[in-house]
């Protein structure tokens, strides 16, 4: 391992750290929720480290605890998902090029957080090369997924001991929006930006959590199409 | 209760699948293939996707029955702002957090 790629991965898990005060409330919830719902400390656990998204764990255990047929459960939660299969396409043009192994690690890893984070970096660095772009991912990665395993399974065993309310829920809505509003740089962004948020709210009535995918297509569309004009003006 | 077969079954079906999602393109796809359109396209992937999931989130807060919450969404609306202005996850992140946090406590205290 050279030094570049050492420093890399050390910026990698440096940008990540503030997400250590998301991940602790958030994977200790899901580790309260899933043993109340009747989950083993093993199955919480495994479930967090096999499947690895937040959003379609919660999704899963809420239509369990609701009776719902396992094949609804599996395609409701797998929807949910579905919006993975974006950010998968989006890495391609940047590191598409990698060894295989390097990209079917880099798979697993591939949650909203760690996404949202290295598309900022490669957008603002697209002179780097696939060396030094896959060493910044796994470093974000190697600091952002522990932490759900680890405290997924402190809020198993500590169970209903910690205090619901106070303001924690929020802190996921933060981080998300933290990572987007840097990102804001060009009109055809916040045109993609505004589409999203409308679409989302209004085709929220949408089974299966469509409504995002549906939005989050138009919203990609507008804002190629918003820069395509802009450049044509110019 | 939930029958310990059908919680593995889910984990492990959930877990194939969700898989499959995330290294479908990554896997499969090479770059050289992609037209530029569709390029282009996708570099609009994360103000696409992460607005849209955080907007319910904000707008209707399961903390407060769904119902829109001023706390929350000045929270929301400062870590936006920080973010535009100083260009930083960092400061966005942090003061939209204090300001969740301050806000909260006022309202617990008064």
């Amino acid at each position: 391992m050279t030094t570049d790629t050492r420093s890399q991965i050390l910026r990698g898990a440096i940008d990540a750290s503030p997400f250590l005060l998301i991940m602790v409330p958030f994977s200790m919830l899901f580790g309260v929720v899933a043993t109340e719902a009747g989950f083993s400390i093993a199955q919480t656990l495994s479930m967090s480290v096999v499947v690895i998204a937040g959003a379609a764990q919660f999704t899963a255990i809420q239509l369990m605890v609701d009776d719902a047929p396992t094949i609804i459960v599996l395609l409701t939660a797998l929807a949910v998902n579905l919006r993975m299969a974006m950010y998968s396409a989006a890495l391609v043009p940047h590191v598409g090029t990698a060894p295989r192994w390097q990209r079917a690690f880099a798979a697993y890893f591939l949650v909203d957080q760690v996404y949202g984070m290295v598309a900022a970096r490669y957008e603002a660095h697209p002179e780097h090369t696939i060396t030094q772009k896959m060493a910044y991912y796994f470093g974000v990665a190697i600091f952002i997924c522990p932490w759900w395993y680890l405290f997924t399974y402190i809020g198993a065993v500590a169970g209903g001991a910690i205090p619901p309310d106070y303001g924690l829920d929020f802190a996921v809505a933060i981080a998300f929006i933290a990572m987007i509003a840097p990102q804001l740089k060009s009109l055809a962004h916040v045109a993609a930006a505004f589409v999203s948020v409308v679409l989302a709210l209004g085709l929220a009535w949408v089974p299966l959590n469509l409504g995002l995918i549906i939005a989050a297509f138009a919203a990609m569309l507008t804002g190629a199409l918003v820069e395509t004009w802009r450049v044509g003006r110019t | 209760m939930i029958s310990d077969v059908t919680i593995w079954i889910v984990i492990i079906c959930l877990g194939i699948g969700t898989y499959l999602i995330r290294y479908s393109f990554l896997g499969l796809i090479r770059a050289e293939r992609m037209s530029p359109f569709v390029q282009q396209v996708l570099r609009f992937t994360p103000v696409a996707v992460l607005p849209g999931l955080v907007a319910p989130m904000v707008a209707w807060p399961p903390a407060t029955g769904g119902n829109p919450d001023p706390v929350r969404l000045a929270a929301a609306a400062v870590a936006l702002a920080v973010g535009i202005w100083t260009r930083s996850f960092m400061w966005a992140g942090v003061s939209g957090m204090a300001v969740l946090i301050a806000l909260l406590q006022i309202g617990a205290g008064g």
